[in-house]
């Protein structure tokens, strides 16, 4: 089988404030054999100008789509809401005639055509789909045993299910799970796994994203992981860089580490924290280091 | 206002009741299928914005728009609260896509009463600046090559705005009135 080869499409808030994300995922895809194109050109996903209108997130989506579509290569996103635009306007436009000719006559005025020739795949479905479980497993030189963590992986990796696809239950995701199990580490449940982290309206509104955020805080602290791994850099944000800012606000404390996933596959794959960026998260995870 | 005039004021009266908007809105991509709803409360059940907020209730917005309560609908700030997580989308056992209908009414929102969260706005300003929602100073270039990454490509920017031209945001983003914050 031929080493897996995809346009990378880092999208906005990754550049911009979790280069560590990157850098973890640069690092874990090299040593996995999986090639990175960088995007020659793109732009924002489209994701939040859905909001704004409609056509606007469509057109700025197949943009980004038609570039990967002249370079002939699929697209890997790491960010749940680059996903999610992208997959859902591709998957749109190539099954709805009349959206793609709405679409293609805004297109032309930039010299473009959305032909659906690409597909666009989420991080966590390249490592598992791509890479595959096995191969993982044998990178994995130094295993996390003492580690007992929980996930949150998000909801636009599982939702809207029609859209979505790659064989995940949104009521009860097992993808991130299960890499998460291959580092060596323990995955454990806790309740109401599924709920959002609340970070889309944050601009907006703190209330309900911060006691969103608290309840799942609690949730995690219930079952005693030791920290909490996420593949999405919103909801990164809420629960790591916001986690001082909740604390503060109800007068709690977690101390709950926050890791993107490929830092902890990046961990047991015997890459440093250095190496990991793992001294830039919000939340130290100097206890959890002492374990691996 | 006495407890009593506010409860006047939410009653509803027949010539508010718009009998074409539900036409209007089931034109349009995301919300179709609004007449499927028969009112059974599970969006409302499972959404985790309910959960902690007194004003958004979906089901209460499905019901609006089959009722026709346009100018009603499109001057709620609740509107804005619903993070899209699609759990409604997914748990509806009739298959109304309820965060496309609330899509859909924030987009008319902006379009006929031209009022729009400020966030939007300046992430809007922001893509028309660089082509991302955030405005990357040269540090922050700077930062990537000292990380040993990759330089961030430059986007077309005549091009995006030429998409936002024949889209019609250009011009949805003039003289819009921005709203900074919502009550949940």
């Amino acid at each position: 089988m031929p080493e897996p080869k995809y346009l990378l499409f880092l999208g906005c808030v990754i550049p911009y404030r979790l280069s560590n994300y990157e850098i973890s995922a640069r690092k874990v895809l090299g040593k996995l054999g999986v090639e990175l194109v960088e995007m020659p050109e793109y732009n924002c996903c489209g994701y939040p100008m859905d909001a704004v209108n409609h056509d606007l997130m469509l057109s700025l989506a197949a943009r980004n789509l038609c570039f990967a579509e002249k370079q002939n290569l699929s697209i890997l996103a790491l960010c749940n809401g680059c996903f999610c635009s992208l997959n859902e306007t591709n998957k749109m436009l190539k099954e709805d005639k009349k959206l793609r000719e709405e679409v293609n006559t805004h297109l032309k005025e930039v010299g473009l055509e959305f032909k659906g020739t690409v597909e666009v795949k989420h991080l966590v479905h390249v490592l598992a789909e791509d890479v595959g479980f096995e191969k993982i497993k044998n990178a994995v030189t130094n295993p996390l045993i003492n580690l007992s963590v929980a996930q949150h992986s998000g909801c636009h990796i599982a939702r809207p299910v029609k859209y979505v696809g790659h064989g995940e239950d949104p009521e009860n995701p097992t993808l991130l799970k299960n890499l998460i199990r291959l580092t060596g580490a323990e995955c454990l449940d806790y309740m109401d796994e599924v709920q959002c982290c609340g970070n889309p309206i944050i601009g907006l509104n703190e209330e309900v994203p911060f006691q969103m955020a608290k309840e799942k805080l609690e949730h995690i602290r219930n079952v005693k992981a030791q920290a909490l791994i996420t593949v999405c850099p919103f909801c990164h944000m809420m629960f790591d860089m916001n986690q001082p800012r909740i604390e503060r606000a109800f007068n709690e404390k977690f101390g709950l580490p926050v890791l993107h996933y490929p830092q902890l596959l990046g961990l047991a794959m015997g890459f440093s924290p250095q190496e990991l960026g793992l001294d830039e998260l919000r939340v130290k995870p100097q206890q959890l280091l002492t374990q691996t | 206002m006495t407890e009593t005039q506010e409860k006047v004021a939410a009653v509803i009266k027949a010539e508010e009741m718009n009998p074409k908007f539900k036409y209007e809105m089931s034109k349009l991509h995301g919300a179709e299928k609004l007449m499927m709803c028969f009112q059974c409360g599970t969006c409302t059940a499972d959404c985790p914005i309910s959960k902690f907020s007194d004003f958004y209730r979906p089901r209460r917005i499905a019901r609006m728009v089959q009722l026709g309560l346009k100018d009603r609908l499109l001057s709620d700030e609740a509107l804005w609260l619903c993070t899209s997580c699609f759990t409604c989308v997914d748990h509806c056992p009739q298959g109304v896509e309820i965060a496309g209908i609330v899509r859909v009414l924030r987009n008319l929102t902006i379009k006929e009463k031209g009022v729009i969260p400020l966030v939007h706005k300046e992430l809007a300003s922001n893509i028309l600046k660089g082509g991302f929602v955030y405005e990357f100073p040269e540090s922050r270039h700077k930062k990537r090559a000292e990380q040993g990454l990759p330089p961030l490509p430059k986007a077309n920017l005549q091009d995006i705005a030429k998409i936002f031209e024949v889209t019609g945001s250009a011009k949805l983003l003039e003289n819009v009135k921005a709203i900074e914050k919502v009550k949940s």
